[in-house]
């Protein structure tokens, strides 16, 4: 289910949904989210990419008009999320990063009690909810409960749930974290129809592959401030030579070639734990040339330049590094489903 | 404005009331007033069941609401996380705190209503005015709902109820008149039971289903109860925005 990239919907550049001057959120001494500044166009898809702890959730949350900024402006829908955040929510749909569907209701009933929420009646809540189901196909499951559903089936139901209000922006934090990779390409599909409507979409995420599937544009956003922006193909050539060579060495070798390769002439190198990376111009003459030296690596790999290695070099950190540690015991009140509730500071 | 279709537990509430009215109405009672005048004098002369049953509807309203009050509300930020739903809707914090304590009401009020129905099958009710023991009762568990989901929201581990349960509910189940009469117990500590909202609560529903209404007393646990709810619900306001608009 993939698509060719690109927007094919319409962006409109005269009209900002969302508009942020030095927005600022902070949590007593530490600064989450530290004096951004950006506006999000009607029609348009913006990913906010980075680690957790970047700072991501919070601007969310401050779009999403539960949380007041520390500082700075922010306008949604041309309005005050302080002042008129109730009249504002009424027009956002939100998929929280963790489920919050109310397990013990059935699926159809998760979509009446949140369209009671926002004072929908009941009559609309129901037409609603059909077309709802179906376009994130579960209609054969909306007399079903929500608790044994698969974790693939509970995020389109919230996706469909955000839906109830016919929101203008729809906020997505993380929609895909947990999912295997089956459930994630029809997430994307969904969401991309979504796109196709002329929904507005923010989301957040850490996968490379989210954001260059779905966004048009997005920001790279690293200790509460924005590192880089722009649009998934503008990142990689502004940021990445045209082709990476990667390298693996046996675990001996390792520091070795490491050493070795620092002085080597590429654009730059990066030595990962267990993976050289050459940024070059040409992959295969890199490789001869390496070879060339003396080292022979175990595997090899020429590929072009992704947002991974954008990020890598903007962060000095591999973005799935920092959200999927090696499984360790959880500690008390960290949610076992959510790895990242350990570090999520923001 | 704020719905919401819950699941009852509704076996808890249905057989609860009924074995406390069975073991000490009856059981107890028996025992009690076989001991004859001298015993059921310092009741105000009626049977212990009498005494007992109306006790039992206001520390059953009070036991209610801590049960509605604590868990659910605490579980509503961190277990199923339905405030956190609620919350991208335009609803407000407020809102959110005012439409689940109407839910918790609810439910205390249908537990009190169920309390009085068995009261009046065992005989318990001795007036009339019974018939507003059951909102006196709705009031009390109301007294104690507000303030308590008002703190709830802000616990940030769940043990903290196990105190509210240990420390809380069981001292004012013992000695707020519930069980025995407060002139049983030495003066300071009657005094301090003076205090206790449970107290009120007891001493109101007592009253009613006995048929004994001394106006001003009732009016001061009126003024009592409804002045604690008010501050619940005014503080719930407070403490819920806090805690949900971080």
């Amino acid at each position: 289910m993939s698509h060719p990239p690109g927007s094919v919907n319409q962006v409109s550049h005269d009209e900002v949904l969302v508009r942020a001057r030095g927005l600022t959120k902070r949590f007593g001494d530490f600064t989450a989210v530290d004096g951004i500044d950006f506006d999000l166009y009607r029609g348009e898809a913006f990913g906010f990419l980075g680690p957790n702890g970047a700072g991501k959730s919070s601007t969310m949350r401050m779009i999403g008009c539960v949380s007041p900024p520390s500082g700075g402006v922010l306008s949604i829908l041309g309005r005050d999320p302080v002042r008129d955040g109730s009249a504002i929510r009424a027009r956002l749909g939100v998929v929280p990063q963790e489920d919050t569907l109310d397990v013990e209701l059935t699926v159809r009933e998760n979509l009446l009690v949140y369209g009671r929420y926002f004072g929908l009646p009941r009559r609309i809540i129901r037409e609603r909810t059909d077309a709802l189901l179906d376009f994130v196909q579960l209609s054969d499951r909306a007399g079903d409960k929500v608790d044994p559903l698969s974790g693939g089936l509970k995020r389109r139901l919230t996706i469909a749930r955000s839906l109830i209000n016919e929101p203008e922006i729809l906020i997505l934090d993380e929609p895909t974290t947990g999912l295997d990779p089956q459930a994630r390409h029809v997430v994307w599909d969904r969401l991309f129809r979504l796109k196709q409507r002329g929904v507005t979409l923010i989301l957040t995420t850490h996968y490379m592959d989210e954001a260059e599937q779905l966004c048009d544009r997005l920001v790279v956003m690293d200790h509460g401030t924005f590192a880089a922006e722009g649009s998934p193909r503008d990142l990689i050539t502004r940021y990445c030579s045209p082709e990476v060579l990667e390298l693996r060495f046996g675990p001996d070798e390792h520091e070795l070639a490491a050493d070795k390769l620092r002085d080597f002439p590429a654009e730059r190198a990066e030595v990962l734990a267990d993976r050289i990376l050459l940024y070059v111009t040409d992959g295969d003459d890199a490789l001869a040339a390496v070879r060339a030296t003396g080292l022979e690596p175990l595997t090899s790999l020429v590929r072009r330049g992704t947002l991974e290695d954008v990020f890598l070099r903007l962060t000095g950190r591999r973005l799935e590094d920092l959200c999927w540690p090696p499984p360790r015991p959880w500690p008390a009140g960290a949610h076992p489903r959510d790895p990242c509730a350990l570090s999520s500071a923001g | 404005m704020y719905r919401r279709i819950w699941r009852s537990s509704i076996w808890s509430s249905v057989l609860g009331p009924l074995f406390y009215l069975g073991a000490l109405g009856l059981g107890l009672g028996t025992l009690v007033d076989r001991h004859g005048p001298v015993a059921t004098a310092s009741l105000g002369g009626v049977s212990y069941l009498a005494f007992v049953a109306p006790a039992i509807l206001a520390s059953g309203a009070m036991n209610a609401a801590m049960s509605e009050a604590s868990y659910p509300v605490f579980g509503s930020v961190k277990w199923n996380r339905i405030y956190i739903a609620a919350q991208a809707s335009p609803l407000r914090p407020g809102d959110i705190f005012r439409g689940h304590l109407m839910f918790m009401t609810m439910r205390i009020t249908m537990n009190a209503a169920l309390v009085t129905v068995y009261m009046w099958a065992f005989g318990a009710i001795q007036s009339a005015w019974a018939v507003l023991a059951w909102p006196a009762a709705t009031l009390t568990g109301l007294a104690f709902a507000a303030p308590i989901a008002a703190w709830a929201v802000t616990v940030k581990a769940e043990t903290s109820f196990a105190y509210l349960f240990r420390f809380g509910m069981m001292p004012l189940m013992l000695f707020s008149g519930t069980f025995f009469p407060l002139s049983q117990l030495p003066g300071w500590l009657r005094v301090l039971a003076y205090v206790t909202p449970l107290w009120h609560g007891v001493n109101l529903c007592r009253m009613l289903s006995l048929g004994h209404v001394d106006l001003p007393v009732a009016l001061a646990n009126v003024a009592y109860l409804t002045a604690l709810a008010a501050v619940g619900i005014w503080a719930g306001a407070r403490s819920y925005r806090r805690r949900l608009y971080v």
